[in-house]
């Protein structure tokens, strides 16, 4: 053991000394490239026969080493890119926009949306505020109480359905079972709540999913209420002052206006007491308990809470599409909006707006390319999270430790 | 519904008997159900063990990677997954080179040796790719990264092997073994006996080779095992690749129970698998194997005894009953929480 250790030792000194004369610059062009190439190529080999792990060893060998040029030549790369970065810099006449001026930009664009998209974006734009409810709902369990919650599509199901029975079998209209929705569903997260919050991290995690999937499974099996795996058509869309909801543009003012309610009460909630009581328990949750938080209260109330988004953003849901089924449930759809929070970066409210907004449009676009969307979707989310671990808008604010 | 015919046959005549005979035949129809009753249960224990060394199986790479780094590998079914797949193309192009015909069992062999390689090769790099550079992130993090991974590992298959099922390829009978009219094919012993070898073993290494001991040390306290010379790096590959190539294993020998493979059984195994290593107490070896019997077991007695319907959601209950009484699982440590 030692005698390899001093062996290592000299091997390494040898070639700082080689790195310090410059030496060492010619090695970079040695086999390594090949057998990075040579490996992939043959994981590739068996699901892709001969010819694709053949072309795909020629083009990674040659990227590869054109990665390695360009980056023994960064230096000039990078001052290259420098000096046109200065030369924008200099031309550039604005003042930086205020966020003030870029929110109400921003409003105004939404308030005009729907006169200058079509029907596809509208819809697009429908589905994205839906899910910017869910996520933020999903952002108070997991980002602000920091606890992971994958069954969250459970609480989203409770909603749709409750609204979907209840308008398809009692006749009620949406305004007068919003309330059993979203109280039902409120009701489902304290009663998740209760045995779960004796548990901690991932045993949390695993239970919750386990509920996501008993919620599905029920749904899918109990035919006399549920219909089954055909679901429930012909809900009825919600009618505000006598207007019928059902046409696109107006239904995109009513999710709008959902979305702004709940991005108004989150925003408030989190810097109330409760709010701080969340982040303290997320943070330590030891240390808040001596300070004289009720952490099992606090967290029953942040399950609580996020189901009552969940179950708005169900009704709404069922209401859009009039139609709900089992399907539209399933854990992907958690791991979706878990996907959403984290992405935008945990516990920041833009973020995970900006993170639901990605993550319903990008299969969208994608949809050009139709069969290899799922795959970039899934290679997206590994880079983005090797590049940006803390989520695209995370990290400012309060720090999360593991 | 033999014994259902038996019994409306007795009392039909039942009024020209007497007591004793009626006696006598009511104590034979309980005998006889109690027999029925008893072989469906031996059945179905047998099925549910077979179920269970698979879970098992898949259930030791889990708790492998997450006594180790602390993460759920979502991506672990696609790899099993992966090995089912990767066993079924072995296996045809074995045939169409005409090994199979020249002799069976090498060629198993070689699908078991070279499925293994191949999984362990694709562990080893997804954990390069997808969760090394992660190492310091938040722990959120990997795990969006494990189901990046899992998203596109099974569209790759996808796009590559069509979104239909596969077949093994039907190369052999299966034989079948009966003890007291308790059926029990040979691939089942098989399977039964190869992952009984394979979690002894595993546990044998842990415990007495020197990475063995290493893996444990580093999963106890990673610092404090780096300062002492143990290479987390290596450590963590072994792990990967040990954990992938039983879950290889488990996707090989249940593409050949099955006989059908499709691009989503990972998902729904890997959430199973995952669970049992919950219910065993994470991060422990035993309770892994335990817990993944233990499941399989529940699943196929519930399934033939209550409702079959409910079969996935069985795992669940049995989860949260288990975790209510034992919140660390099964075999798991109670956390100590230190401030």
């Amino acid at each position: 053991m030692a005698r390899q250790n001093w062996k290592r030792f000299k091997r390494e000194r040898k070639n700082m000394n080689e790195v310090r004369e410059g030496k060492k610059e010619e090695k970079r062009y040695g086999i390594k490239p090949l057998v990075i190439a040579l490996w992939f190529a043959l994981l590739l080999l068996p699901f892709n026969g001969l010819r694709a792990a053949l072309i795909l060893f020629v083009v990674l060998s040659i990227s590869i080493v054109v990665c390695k040029f360009l980056f023994l030549y960064k230096k000039i790369v990078f001052e290259g890119l420098q000096t046109f970065h200065n030369k924008i810099k200099t031309v550039r006449v604005f003042s930086a926009p205020s966020a003030l001026m870029i929110r109400s930009l921003s409003l105004i664009f939404l308030f005009i949306f729907p006169f200058i998209a079509t029907d596809y974006f509208i819809d697009v734009a429908i589905l994205s505020g839906i899910y910017i409810i869910l996520a933020l709902g999903l952002n108070i369990v997991v980002g602000f109480a920091g606890l992971l919650n994958l069954g969250f599509v459970a609480f989203y199901a409770i909603g749709a359905y409750t609204y979907a029975i209840l308008n398809t079998r009692f006749g009620l209209d949406f305004w007068s079972a919003l309330p059993f929705s979203i109280g039902f569903t409120t009701f489902a997260g304290f009663l998740l709540a209760i045995p779960a919050l004796r548990l901690r991290g991932d045993y949390l995690a695993i239970v919750t999913l386990g509920f996501g999937e008993i919620v599905r499974l029920i749904l899918n099996n109990w035919d006399s209420v549920t219909l089954g795996p055909n679901g429930i058509s012909g809900i009825a869309p919600p009618v505000l002052m006598s207007i019928s909801l059902g046409k696109l543009s107006y239904y995109y003012y009513f999710v709008l206006s959902l979305v702004i309610l709940t991005v108004f009460v989150t925003r408030r909630v989190y810097s109330s007491r409760l709010g701080r009581a969340w982040v303290a328990i997320r943070e330590d949750e030891i240390a808040s308990s001596a300070m004289g938080i009720n952490t099992t209260m606090y967290k029953l109330y942040a399950m609580a809470f996020g189901a009552f988004w969940a179950g708005l953003a169900g009704a709404t849901f069922a209401g859009k599409m009039q139609f709900v089924s089992p399907e539209s449930f399933t854990f992907m759809e958690s791991v979706l909006i878990v996907s959403m929070v984290i992405i935008g970066g945990l516990g920041s409210i833009p973020g995970v707006i900006l993170g639901a907004t990605i993550l319903v449009i990008l299969p969208e676009i994608l949809r050009e390319v139709q069969l290899y969307r799922m795959l970039a979707l899934g290679a997206g989310l590994v880079l983005l999270m090797t590049f940006r671990p803390q989520g695209l808008l995370g990290g400012k604010g309060v720090s999360l430790r593991g | 519904m033999l014994i259902v015919n038996y019994s409306s046959g007795i009392s039909q005549d039942i009024k020209n008997l007497s007591i004793e005979y009626f006696i006598f035949a009511s104590l034979l129809q309980n005998v006889i159900s109690f027999c029925y009753n008893l072989y469906m249960l031996l059945q179905q224990l047998i099925n549910g063990l077979t179920l269970g060394s698979v879970y098992a199986l898949i259930a030791l790479g889990y708790t492998m990677v997450y006594g180790i780094l602390e993460l759920i590998n979502f991506a672990h079914g696609e790899i099993y997954m992966l090995g089912a797949y990767l066993g079924i193309i072995l296996m045809v192009f074995f045939t169409a080179i005409g090994l199979t015909s020249y002799s069976l069992s090498l060629s198993l062999i070689l699908t078991f040796l070279l499925s293994i390689i191949f999984c362990a090769s694709y562990g080893f790099t997804m954990e390069k790719i997808a969760y090394k550079p992660l190492r310091k992130a938040p722990r959120l993090s990997p795990l969006i990264s494990a189901i990046g991974v899992s998203i596109f590992l099974q569209n790759y298959v996808m796009l590559t092997q069509g979104a239909t099922d596969k077949v093994f390829p039907h190369l052999f009978e299966s034989s079948t073994v009966t003890f007291l009219s308790v059926s029990m094919t040979s691939l089942q012993i098989f399977i039964i006996l190869t992952s009984a070898v394979v979690m002894v073993s595993l546990r044998l290494f842990v415990k007495n080779t020197k990475i063995g001991k290493a893996m444990r040390a580093v999963a106890q306290d990673k610092i404090m095992a780096s300062l002492l010379g143990i290479n987390i790096d290596t450590v963590i590959s072994v792990t990967f690749i040990i954990g992938s190539g039983l879950a290889a294993i488990a996707g090989l020998m249940v593409a050949m129970y099955y006989g059908l493979v499709n691009y989503f059984i990972g998902y729904i195994a890997g959430i199973k698998a995952f669970t049992a290593a919950v219910l065993g107490g994470i991060g422990s070896i035993r309770g892994a194997m335990f817990g993944g019997l233990l499941l399989g077991l529940v699943e196929s007695l519930g399934a033939s005894y209550i409702s079959s319907e409910y079969k996935d959601a069985y795992a669940f209950i049995i989860l949260v009953i288990i975790l209510l009484v034992k919140p660390g699982g099964l075999f798991g440590k109670a956390e100590l929480e230190k401030v």
